[in-house]
């Protein structure tokens, strides 16, 4: 099967429709802490990443340092890098520097989970079609969501308010639910965000995140070391 | 403190952190230690954003539980995002009409 532009756009779109209903989440949410509706949807525009804005949304709202900002980021997206760099195992001979600084911008988790689950080498065409049906969900229904947040009764925009964070209880509960070492990771960044949150209120939303998330991953990675071959 | 600052650094450490790796990167990570913390993050920190986030994220603590009890069934059964998302928005919503 040839990976070209036309079968990336294809094999991007149940992505497509995926984001469409979580960036009108975020759209929501991003409104709800007092951004514009151009705003939100510049954030997603260059950003593509939905943990990544949240968090960065929250720092907005209440003001946090640039530090934060950029820490915060750097932590939430670590995760990136290391997709990245799996994937360069998979490129066709072409993906030569420019297509990789360009590529580069569209990997996220479900771009790099089909991207690295198809056969055959990748070419930078297959990539591109994926991203841009994947960006097009993304930007298209943070535009909806906070268009729609700014003209929607409370009763339904507090509700919708939920779905980011369902779909993050999506993206952890299965695998913790298979392996309980990342279970454990889990219940240890959990309990820490909630101290940090009740006895440690000074401490703000994008640095609790890091701290918690450093602090557990480094925990479980000293007592449950992954088997080679196993990430 | 900028609005414009905020999303501009917010979009360049985004992009530096994906593009740095994918573009330089010619070996795998050897370090076992490294690799086991780079397989927890994900996981940390969605859990760290959630909780105690979530209960705040209706407006109303009631209707942010059902919703979450709601994504933490359906995501135990392995059900889409997609699924997850709109059932926890749909049960909120539900509950925010009685309470």
């Amino acid at each position: 099967m040839k990976l070209t532009f036309r079968r990336g756009v294809i094999h991007g779109f149940p992505i497509c429709l995926g984001y469409l209903s979580v960036s009108f989440g975020f759209g929501i949410t991003a409104v709800a802490n007092g951004l514009t509706p151009l705003q939100a949807t510049l954030i997603s525009a260059f950003n593509l990443t939905s943990a990544g804005q949240a968090a960065g949304v929250g720092i907005i709202a209440t003001m946090g340092s640039y530090i934060e900002m950029v820490l915060s980021q750097f932590i939430i997206n670590l995760r990136y890098a290391l997709m990245g760099i799996s994937l360069t195992q998979k490129l066709d001979n072409c993906f030569i520097t420019p297509h990789r600084m360009i590529a580069a911008f569209g990997i996220t988790d479900e771009i790099f989970a089909v991207a690295y689950s198809q056969d055959g080498k990748i070419k930078p065409c297959y990539m591109y079609g994926m991203i841009f049906i994947s960006w097009l969900g993304w930007v298209g229904g943070t535009l909806l969501g906070s268009l729609a947040g700014t003209v929607l009764p409370a009763i339904i925009t507090g509700a919708l308010g939920i779905m980011l964070y369902a779909m993050f209880i999506a993206i952890v509960v299965p695998p913790a639910r298979q392996n309980g070492n990342i279970l454990f990771a889990v219940l240890i960044a959990t309990v820490l965000s909630i101290a940090c949150y009740y006895l440690a209120p000074f401490i703000s939303s994008g640095f609790a995140i890091i701290i918690c998330a450093v602090i557990a991953s480094t925990i479980a990675a000293i007592v449950f070391p992954v088997k080679e071959g196993e990430e | 403190m900028s609005i414009a600052v905020y999303i501009i650094l917010m979009a360049l450490v985004t992009y530096l952190i994906r593009m740095l790796p994918f573009t330089l990167m010619r070996k795998q990570i050897k370090s076992r230690f490294l690799k086991s913390f780079l397989y927890y993050v994900p996981y940390a920190v969605l859990s760290a954003m959630t909780v105690p986030a979530i209960f705040y994220s209706t407006g109303n603590y009631i209707t942010a539980a059902v919703g979450t009890a709601t994504a933490l069934i359906l995501a135990y059964l392995k059900k889409p995002l997609i699924v997850v998302a709109l059932c926890a928005a749909a049960t909120a919503f539900l509950t925010a009409l009685f309470v």
